[in-house]
């Protein structure tokens, strides 16, 4: 009863990336779709955002990533969400992903990869499916 | 109460951080079985000292509450940090940016942040984030900061449930001097106005001492007015002696008031009041009856709220009462 559960999000860029276009046009994006995101700004660094994601008890992690170090830094990440236990937590990185990289990220453990010109409506399906969940 | 929940319970007096964000997801989601956690681990709260921060928005209410942390951090206390944020009325989600000004603070071992979205709660909101200061506190945290832009009545109430709170304004923010005239005024402790780097910072400090002159019988304590500057850091040292004193002074006494377990035991029964008489209303033919009475000129509003009061509101024979009705 009474029950009022969000997906939560995680939008970080990891890095020393200054393109914050994308990740502010997903942020935005997925509230519309209902979703509560947590947006953490620039240059955070994996271990960053592992404490933000286990603290926000977040459904999801985005990385968004324009700098071409999508792999050490999402390796990083996955690796400090299973020494904290947290690696139920769904990831997906979006950005300027080489079409050849995708299966990598994905043999990482990523649940989705978005490169430019997805669509929110597309991101939000595919999180709601991943985790079961439609709020 | 589910084993799991115990379990979590456990941890979380532990400390142990995912325990404790799972803890406090349960209970903000009320999903079931939150009231047992919260009856579980009531016994074991009240030590906290809770800083309430509110103020206009962009005010530089994050980037002060990372200051505070960082120093009280530093001073060996365990920190707990709520950060709320308004829901989209429109979609229901929510953008939470507060960590973005306290990113630097965000691995300290002694920290917790926790973002809140305000979710359009009925009278809840203020509820909700009491019980979260309530599971942080549970957790060993010595102090919890809430964070909450001061508009709508609701997140002033959060605030304003604090033991101390800091009214944020800065020069430039042109309204700000009038939003603090218009309510949030009486609830503060300590004015502190921001961006002092930025010049203008004195008007608005004598502004604000004169209202408060006015306004103040000359009985109470008039709250001090301080300028800072979360850039440069000038005035940090004073707000931090004025905070830390009161914390000091909050510790000797502590303990729940009288009169706040009142307003406490009463906030709970009017949400959950309206919770039970929506519920039993749209699974009772969702006062389709009632409406179409009311649109043939055969009743009238009040009457039907009258009546529909009298039907639910009033549990005639308690021991029919189903088992986990109020949960
Ligand atoms: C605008 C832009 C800039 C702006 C950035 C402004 C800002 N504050 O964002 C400026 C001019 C500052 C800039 C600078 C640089 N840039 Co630039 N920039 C671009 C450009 C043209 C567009 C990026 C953009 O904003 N796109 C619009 C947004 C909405 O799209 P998006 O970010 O791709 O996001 C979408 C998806 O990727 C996905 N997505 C993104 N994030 C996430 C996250 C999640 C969780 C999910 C699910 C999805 C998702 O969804 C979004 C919506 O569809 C791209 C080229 C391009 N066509 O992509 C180059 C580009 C990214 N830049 C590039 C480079 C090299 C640079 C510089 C290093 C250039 C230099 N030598 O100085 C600097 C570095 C700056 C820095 N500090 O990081 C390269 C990167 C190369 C690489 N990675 O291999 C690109 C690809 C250009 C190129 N072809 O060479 N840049
Ligand atoms: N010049 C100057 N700018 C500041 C100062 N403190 C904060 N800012 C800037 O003011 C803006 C808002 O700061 P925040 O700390 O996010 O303010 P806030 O009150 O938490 O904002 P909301 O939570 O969005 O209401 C940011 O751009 C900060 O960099 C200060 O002391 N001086
Ligand atoms: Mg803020």
């Amino acid at each position: 009863m009474g029950q009022d559960s969000k997906i939560r999000v995680l939008i970080a860029k990891p890095g020393l990336d200054g393109h914050e276009r994308g990740a502010h046009v997903v942020a935005y994006g997925l509230r519309d779709e209902g979703f509560e995101v947590i947006y953490t700004g620039l240059r955070q660094t994996p271990e960053q955002i592992v404490s933000a994601a286990v603290q926000e008890d977040v459904d999801v992690i985005g990385l968004s990533i324009l700098s071409g170090a999508h792999l050490s830094l999402t390796k990083k990440v996955m690796e400090g969400l299973k020494a904290k236990g947290a690696n139920d937590v769904l990831v997906t990185v979006g950005g300027i992903i080489p079409e050849e990289d995708k299966k990598t990220l994905e043999e990482m453990g990523v649940a989705g990869v978005f490169t430019s010109g997805s669509k929110i409506k597309d991101i939000a399906a595919l999180i709601r499916t991943k985790l079961g969940k439609n709020a | 109460m589910e084993e799991k929940l115990a379990l979590m319970i456990e941890a979380a007096r532990k400390s142990n951080e995912r325990a404790l964000a799972k803890l406090i997801s349960h209970v903000e989601d009320r999903k079931p079985g939150w009231k047992d956690i919260m009856k579980a681990i009531y016994a074991e709260t009240g030590r906290t000292c809770v800083i309430g921060v509110t103020g206009s928005p962009g005010a530089g209410k994050s980037s002060l509450v990372g200051e505070f942390a960082k120093q009280l951090g530093d001073m060996g206390y365990t920190i707990g940090i709520i950060a709320v944020d308004p829901s989209s009325p429109f979609s229901g989600g929510a953008v939470l940016g507060d960590r973005i000004r306290m990113r630097d603070i965000s691995t300290y071992k002694n920290i917790f942040i926790r973002s809140m979205a305000t979710r359009g709660m009925l009278g809840g909101l203020c509820q909700a984030a009491r019980d979260v200061v309530r599971i942080m506190d549970f957790a060993g945290r010595d102090i919890v900061i809430i964070e909450t832009v001061g508009v709508g009545q609701d997140e002033i109430e959060v605030v304003s449930a604090s033991d101390y709170v800091v009214l944020v304004t800065y020069p430039g923010g042109g309204d700000s001097v009038q939003a603090i005239k218009a309510g949030v005024m009486e609830i503060a402790d300590i004015f502190v106005v921001n961006k002092c780097d930025r010049g203008g910072a004195d008007v608005i400090v004598s502004e604000i001492s004169a209202m408060l002159d006015l306004s103040t019988e000359t009985t109470e304590e008039i709250p001090p007015v301080i300028k800072v500057s979360a850039f440069t850091k000038e005035g940090i040292d004073k707000l931090m002696e004025i905070l830390s004193e009161f914390i000091q002074k909050k510790n000797e006494g502590s303990h729940y008031q009288k009169e706040h377990i009142r307003q406490e035991v009463m906030s709970i029964l009017e949400t959950e009041m309206v919770t039970l008489i929506k519920e039993k209303i749209s699974s009772n033919g969702n006062m389709e009856k009632e409406l179409k009475l009311i649109l043939s000129g055969k009743s009238d509003p009040y009457s039907v709220a009258d009546e529909l009061i009298k039907r639910f509101a009033v549990i005639k024979n308690p021991k029919q009462k189903r088992k986990g009705d109020f949960q």
